[in-house]
């Protein structure tokens, strides 16, 4: 019983991790294609870590929770690695199905960044 | 109290991270990983001007299994785009105004979106005023953003901000 209930996890998270990588090959442009990797992606691997999790908790040695961590820096790279790409693709114009915003403000304003750091700084 | 313990919370994750990575809970872990927790937000205060807040914490637990259970939908939307006709699709950029003043919220929000609902967040403008969010398929940009400030930047405005 657990078995199947293993296999089924360990399939659907391949499932997923292959669909969101034909994502990249299949979609037409560099913002789309972002989509793939960081969302099917992130339910493939959850799948594979819960059927870690599960595997190794039940085999008598105490529970298994290693994978809680995996998921946690998954979840705070993917979306932080996407956004900074998709960033750097808006800085470089790249070209895309959806029409681009327009180009942001230019030169930032050194006034806008500094004054929380020195606050922060003075704090202490 | 203040000086020696700056960041209970940081303190409090980092000891959790500390025993996940361990994996196990044996009181010389848990003593080990307190330590690590008490120390690490020490050496690092600097990277933590302002201590985040969370007002209210059971709000905080609602919001995670939301955002779980929309990862779970936004895969399956993800996927069935993928599998689907490619050039059916309707990307589209949306700026999203926010309502949000923290940067700890801010951070949160840009982060669920691109988990969630065949979103990436794109870029915050140096204002902080408006996030710029690029879609997979939409049919109604106004609509989208309408969706994000109800479903994802209220709840962290009211974990957050409310005092």
């Amino acid at each position: 019983m657990l078995d199947i209930l293993l296999s089924l996890l360990i399939l659907a998270g391949a499932a997923f991790a292959f669909i969101g990588s034909l994502g990249l090959a299949r979609l037409p442009d560099f913002y789309t294609r972002l989509h793939g990797p960081t969302k099917a992606t992130t339910l493939g691997v959850g799948s594979l870590l819960v059927a870690s999790a599960v595997y190794f908790s039940t085999r008598g040695e105490g529970i298994s929770l290693h994978e809680v961590l995996v998921t946690l820096f998954l979840f705070i790279t993917a979306p932080a690695s996407a956004h900074l790409l998709s960033k750097a693709a808006l800085h470089l114009q790249l070209r895309s199905l959806a029409p681009l915003p327009e180009a942001p403000e230019t030169l930032p304003d050194p006034a806008a960044h500094s004054p929380r750091l020195l606050a922060g700084e003075g704090d202490d | 109290m203040r000086r020696l313990l700056p960041h209970p919370l940081i303190t409090l994750a980092l000891t959790v991270v500390w025993l996940l990575l361990v994996n196990s809970a044996d009181s010389g872990q848990i003593v080990l990983g307190l330590l690590l927790g008490w120390a690490i937000p020490l050496f690092t205060l600097r990277f933590w001007p302002d201590t985040p807040r969370i007002h209210r914490p059971l709000a905080l637990l609602r919001f995670i299994v939301r955002v779980l259970g929309d990862i779970v939908t936004a895969n399956l939307t993800v996927a069935r785009l993928i599998l689907g006709r490619p050039e059916r699709l309707r990307p589209v950029f949306v700026s999203v105004p926010l309502a949000l003043k923290s940067d700890l919220a801010i951070s949160l929000l840009a982060n669920t979106l691109c988990l969630t609902p065949g979103t990436v967040s794109s870029r915050l403008s140096l204002d902080r005023q408006y996030l710029l969010v690029h879609t997979l398929d939409t049919a109604d940009p106004d609509e989208l953003a309408a969706t994000i400030k109800a479903r994802y930047e209220a709840p962290l405005q009211e974990i957050f901000e409310r005092c």
